[in-house]
C-alpha cells in the first residue's frame, strides 16, 4: 500500500429510502489531498451520497472503504459503531449547511473547537484552549470572541467556527455539504478562499456538495454531476466545466453566469 | 437517651410484621415489584455506574420526595435492619422523618439517627461525614440521573454515549466553567467516572462527599423514581471526579471550624443567628456534630464571619 492508493472507495452506492431512490450505483475513488466536488439539481441524491459516504447513514447497496492510518485499509460499515464514531471525530471532518448541525448552540466557540481534543483524551485545560485560540485565528475569527456562545455570531463566522471545529484533529478527509449557501454573495467569497487556502495548505481531502457552480470552480479537482440519483458525467473540474458531455451537464453550465 | 428507637413489638419478625399497619405488604411494595427491583440493584451492582431502567411504581408520597430511594430500600431493607433517614445531613427535617415513619409503619423496623448504629441509610443531599463500613448500604435519592442530560436532551444519543464511552462532552462542560469563571464552580451533583468506565451522576451531593464514594467498604445505591433508573457502586469500587490535570478537583474548605463541636474536617452550614445576620458555622451532619459534643468535642460557640473559601 502507498500514498497513491485511494484514500476513499466507493463501489456501488445505492441508497432507497422505502420506494424512493436517493442515490444508484455512485462508485469513485478519492486521493490524498484531492477535492471532489458533487453538483446537481434539488433532490438529484447529493446530500444522500455525501451522507452515506461520510459514515452518518448506512446505504441499502454498495461499498465504501476508507485508507485509516494505522490499520489498512477498512469497510466503514464493516467495522464497529464505535470505530466509525472514532474514525469520524478524529480523522474525518464534517462541515453541515446548517451551523446548528454542526455546532454545540450552548457552548462557547472555544468549547466547540475543543470538543473533539477532549472527546480523544485530553485533559490540559491550557492545551486546550491555546488550540482553540489558534485555530479561532487560523479561520480568521476575532479570538476576543472566544467565549461567546454561537449564536451571537454571523452566518459566515458560524461555518467558520465549524471549520476550526473539525480542522482541530488535523482530519485528512473533510465532508462538506453545502457549506457556502444562505450565505451573503461577498461572505461566501471570503469564506471559500479560507476554505481553498486551509484545505490547500493542509493537504485535507475533501468531499463538497453543492448546487452551485461557482463554488466547485474555485474549490474542487474533480467534479460529479447527479440526476435523477445517477452520476451523469464525471472528470477534471475545468474539463467538466468546460466542454460538458451530457446534455443535462450542458443546460446546468449554461444557465450560470460565468464565474 | 438512646438513639435507636426500636418499635415496641419489633423483637422479633413475627411481632413486627403483627404491629406493621394492617392492609399493606411488608415495605409496603408487593413481593414481585419487590423481586423485580432486586433484579435492577443486581445488575446495576454487576454494572458499577450503569442506569438500569425499572418499572417504578407509584407510591403514596410526591416524585421530589424521593420515591425512587424509597422503592430502592423497601426492596433490600428486612425486619433486622435498622434504618436511617438524613435528609441535607439532618435526621429530623420533614422529608427524612416521613420516610422514616413510612417504613416504622409499613416495615416495623428500628430507626436510628446514629450513622454508626443503621445498617441502611437513605439519604437526600449528603454522605454520613462518620466513615462506613462493609455491613452497611448506602441508599441515594436522585432526581436526574443521567448526567449528560444537561448537554445531550435525546436520550437514544446519551445511551449510545455511554456504551461508546463517549465522554467528551462532560469535559466540555467543565472547560466552559473554567473560561468563564477561571476555575469549576460546579459545587453539587459533580460528575464522576465509576470504575474507570461510566460517568455516573453522584446526585446533588455536596462535591465534598465525592471522595467519600472512592473505594467506600458499604455498597452504594441510588434510585431515581421518576426516571425510573437505578445504578450502584459496590464496595471498593473506585469513583474519580473528573478534572484537567491543570485545573485538579478539589473540595470545598472553610476558614472556619464548627462552632458547635470544633469540627474541622466536615461539612459546614450558614446559619444567621440574629436579625442583624450575625453568621455561624455548623456540621451540616448532626449526628455527627452530637456525637462529637457528646466525647467532649466544642466549638467556640460564638457566631463567626467569612465564608466557605
Ligand atoms: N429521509 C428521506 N426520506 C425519503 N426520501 C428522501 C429522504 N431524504 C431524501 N429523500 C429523497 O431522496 C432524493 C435525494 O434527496 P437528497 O436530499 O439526497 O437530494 P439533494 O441533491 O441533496 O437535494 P438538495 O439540493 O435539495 O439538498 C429526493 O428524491 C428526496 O426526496
Ligand atoms: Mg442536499
Ligand atoms: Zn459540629
Amino acid at each position: 500500500m502507498s500514498a497513491r492508493d485511494p484514500l476513499l472507495q466507493v463501489r456501488g452506492l445505492t441508497h432507497r429510502y422505502g420506494r424512493q431512490v436517493g442515490c444508484r450505483d455512485v462508485s469513485f475513488d478519492l486521493h490524498p489531498g484531492e477535492v471532489l466536488g458533487i453538483v446537481g439539481e434539488s433532490g438529484s441524491g447529493k446530500t444522500t451520497l455525501l451522507k452515506c459516504v461520510s459514515g452518518q447513514m448506512q446505504p441499502s447497496e454498495g461499498e465504501v472503504a476508507y485508507r485509516t492510518r494505522d490499520i489498512g485499509t477498512v469497510d466503514v460499515y464493516g467495522m464497529t459503531e464505535a470505530r466509525r464514531r472514532m474514525l469520524m471525530r478524529t480523522d474525518w471532518g464534517i462541515v453541515y449547511q446548517n451551523a446548528r448541525d454542526g455546532l454545540r448552540m450552548k457552548v462557547s466557540a472555544g468549547a466547540n473547537v475543543g470538543e473533539r481534543l477532549m472527546a480523544i483524551g485530553e485533559r490540559n485545560y491550557g492545551h486546550i484552549r491555546n488550540e482553540a485560540v489558534d485555530w479561532l485565528e487560523r479561520v480568521e475569527m476575532d479570538i476576543g470572541r472566544i467565549d461567546d456562545l454561537p449564536g451571537t455570531f454571523s452566518g459566515g463566522m458560524q461555518q467558520r467556527l465549524q471549520i476550526a471545529r473539525n480542522l482541530v484533529t488535523k482530519p485528512r478527509l473533510v465532508f462538506m455539504d453545502e457549506p457556502t449557501s444562505g450565505l451573503d454573495v461577498s461572505v461566501q467569497a471570503r469564506l471559500l478562499d479560507l476554505i481553498r487556502g486551509l484545505v490547500g495548505s493542509l493537504g485535507i481531502a475533501c468531499v463538497v456538495v453543492t448546487h452551485d457552480l461557482g463554488v466547485v470552480r474555485l474549490l474542487s479537482h474533480r467534479l460529479m454531476v447527479m440526476k435523477g440519483g445517477r452520476v451523469v458525467e464525471q472528470g477534471l473540474t475545468d474539463q467538466v466545466l468546460d466542454d460538458p458531455q451530457h446534455p443535462y451537464t450542458q443546460l446546468l453550465v449554461s444557465s450560470i453566469l460565468p464565474v | 437517651m438512646s438513639t435507636v428507637i426500636p418499635h415496641p413489638t419489633a423483637s422479633t419478625a413475627t411481632e413486627a410484621t403483627q404491629a406493621r399497619i394492617e392492609g399493606y405488604n411488608f415495605a409496603y411494595l408487593d413481593e414481585q415489584t419487590k423481586r423485580m427491583i432486586r433484579r435492577a440493584i443486581l445488575k446495576a451492582v454487576a454494572v458499577p455506574g450503569y442506569q438500569v431502567p425499572f418499572g417504578s411504581r407509584e407510591m403514596p408520597l410526591p416524585y421530589g420526595w424521593g420515591t425512587g430511594g424509597i422503592q430502592v430500600t423497601a426492596a433490600v431493607i428486612g425486619p433486622d435492619d435498622t434504618l436511617k433517614v438524613i435528609d441535607q445531613g439532618a435526621d429530623d427535617t420533614t422529608n427524612a422523618v416521613n420516610i422514616r415513619r413510612f417504613f416504622a409503619k409499613t416495615a416495623g423496623v428500628a430507626t436510628t439517627d446514629r450513622t454508626v448504629d443503621a445498617s441502611i441509610i437513605q439519604t437526600r443531599h449528603r454522605i454520613p461525614e462518620t466513615p462506613l463500613t462493609e455491613d452497611q448500604i448506602l441508599v441515594y435519592q436522585v432526581p436526574i440521573p443521567e448526567p449528560l442530560r444537561q448537554l445531550e436532551p435525546r436520550e437514544s444519543e446519551t445511551r449510545k454515549m455511554h456504551a461508546l464511552e463517549e465522554y467528551g462532552v462532560m469535559h466540555v462542560s467543565l472547560y466552559e466553567d473554567i473560561a468563564k469563571f477561571g476555575r469549576i464552580t460546579r459545587s453539587y451533583n459533580y460528575p464522576v467516572r465509576v470504575n474507570g468506565r461510566y460517568v455516573m451522576a453522584p446526585s446533588p451531593i455536596p462535591k465534598f462527599d465525592n471522595p467519600k464514594m472512592d473505594r467506600m467498604p458499604a455498597l452504594q445505591l441510588f434510585g431515581a423514581g421518576r426516571e425510573k433508573r437505578i445504578y450502584a457502586v459496590p464496595p471498593y469500587t473506585e469513583v474519580k471526579s473528573l478534572d484537567f490535570e491543570d485545573h485538579p478537583f478539589e473540595v470545598e474548605t472553610w476558614e472556619e471550624n464548627c462552632a458547635l463541636c470544633g469540627a474541622g474536617d466536615s461539612y459546614l452550614d450558614e446559619v444567621i443567628v440574629d436579625d442583624q445576620g450575625t453568621k455561624m458555622y455548623v456540621c451540616s451532619d448532626s449526628d455527627y456534630c452530637r456525637e462529637r459534643r457528646e466525647a467532649g468535642h466544642v466549638g467556640d460557640g460564638g457566631p463567626n464571619s467569612g465564608g466557605p473559601q
